[in-house]
């Protein structure tokens, strides 16, 4: 740093400029030959989490199927089911589908709540998992698995079961616990919740027909 | 030469430590103490890739221009916390889903710039690391005390889900300091994180106080009896 000592040419503009261009260019290479060498692993890896969290909602003694093999996207566009296609992957035993699983998002009290969700054939819940959620940590992150069993209680509850009325958080007259010092998230957890089950029950039809494997070309649903 | 490295790692562990006496990255510290295990986890990311910066901002700082040298530093510094954050997701991909949070805000820890440019661009490289490795257990140090207190006052707990970060051996230092506790909800929000932090400061200028005196009144009397 001492100017005294520094020789000529390095006082010179260009110098600082080839200087720059050189460790950008060296840093840019390192991260393009890591990119290459890592992405297939972390592509394996991120399949990987989702076969573990699918086998999270989706209990083994209903389905025979690779649910990742099995999958139907549905092009939705109606404002309320969000915009896009959605993924659902399906559980079949026997050649019939008795559970569908899929990703939605909540909306949490520090952002999105990105949850994975299995629906069963007669409209009850199969298992819910938090994928990915930013929330205040020892408050609203007791939704993860990880950290608390209140994801757990979902299970097994349908639209008809507790009704309209009971989808919400206790504070709110509904049966779902909140946490203490916590409940937009809760509340953020359950209404997503109920709108996916809303949105299994709007597109049911689809969802749990028998997929013909003899005639692809006729899909029940398109 | 080792007298002078204790000195240093010192210097930057306590003296100079990154939270309690510089305050610096308080950003990234009120966001992870609100657990200690979360607290720790990030102190040791961080004291990572502070090592790893020293050592390569120290190697290339006698090419380095005054002009560009804070862009060098920066960008030296978010490549490799790139290339860990990558290599980590392909290859400790466990470790990742605890850590992955806290990789990506180590670009943004003015720390890891503060000691490039304060330090590691004047000294050799050996003298860098010993400084990178002290200001990096520092501030895990300092994190990982007010984690404690927010977490112990906050939810009742210590090191709770410690086994995630560490593996299932570690399973037996998850503690409940205060049990059936309700929570104490300022303590884990980011005010509890302040008033945390200045109670600790306090108590550190505290130390140093009673330890001037002390040193103090020794020469004091070496001087008498001398």
């Amino acid at each position: 740093m001492e100017t005294a000592t520094v020789p000529g040419f390095r006082q010179r503009f260009g110098y600082s400029a080839v200087l720059l261009g050189i460790v950008a260019m060296v840093a840019g290479t390192a991260l393009t030959v890591a990119h290459f060498g890592t992405a297939d692993a972390i592509a394996a890896r991120q399949t990987e989490d989702r076969q573990a969290s699918l086998r999270e909602v989706v209990p083994a003694n209903v389905h025979d199927n690779d649910l990742l093999k099995d999958t139907l996207i549905l092009k939705l566009n109606r404002p309320n089911e969000g915009m896009g296609p959605i993924t659902f992957y399906r559980a079949m035993a026997k050649g019939q589908v008795t559970g569908i699983a899929f990703e939605l998002t909540a909306i949490g009290y520090s952002g999105p709540i990105r949850l994975l969700m299995a629906v069963a054939a007669d409209g009850k819940i199969l298992g819910v998992r938090v994928l990915q959620q930013s929330e205040t940590p020892g408050l609203g992150d007791k939704i993860d698995i990880k950290k608390s069993n209140w994801i757990l209680g979902f299970n097994g509850h349908s639209l008809k079961n507790p009704g309209e009325r009971g989808w919400h958080v206790k504070k709110d007259g509904g049966i779902f616990d909140q946490f203490t010092g916590a409940t937009i998230t809760p509340r953020g957890v359950v209404k997503g919740i109920h709108a996916g089950l809303e949105l299994v029950a709007a597109h049911r039809a689809e969802l749990f027909a028998a997929p013909s494997k003899t005639s692809p070309a006729e899909a029940p649903h398109g | 030469m080792a007298d002078s490295y204790r000195q240093i790692f010192k210097d930057s562990f306590w003296t100079n430590n990154v939270i309690l006496a510089q305050s610096l990255a308080l950003c990234p510290t009120m966001a992870v103490t609100s657990t200690a295990t979360n607290a720790l986890g990030m102190g040791l990311a961080t004291t990572a890739v502070l090592v790893v910066s020293n050592v390569m901002v120290a190697s290339v700082r006698n090419f380095i221009t005054n002009e560009v040298r804070i862009p060098v530093f920066i960008v030296i510094i978010a490549s490799l916390v790139t290339l860990v954050d990558m290599t980590m997701d392909a290859y400790l991909h466990q470790l990742y889903g605890v850590l992955g949070l806290f990789i990506a805000l180590i670009v943004v820890n003015c720390a890891i710039l503060g000691r490039a440019e304060s330090f590691a661009a004047r000294n050799p490289p050996l003298a860098s690391l010993v400084d990178g490795l002290g200001s990096g257990l520092g501030f895990t140090f300092g994190l990982l005390l007010i984690g404690a207190v927010r977490e112990i006052l906050g939810a009742g707990t210590l090191l709770a889900n410690a086994s995630v970060l560490l593996g299932p051996p570690f399973k037996a230092i998850e503690m409940t300091i205060i049990p059936h506790y309700n929570g104490f909800l300022l303590m884990a929000l980011p005010p509890g994180g302040f008033l945390t932090l200045g109670f600790l400061m306090a108590g550190k200028r505290l130390l140093d106080a009673r330890q001037e005196k002390r040193t103090e009144t020794r020469e004091l009397a070496a001087l008498a009896a001398g």
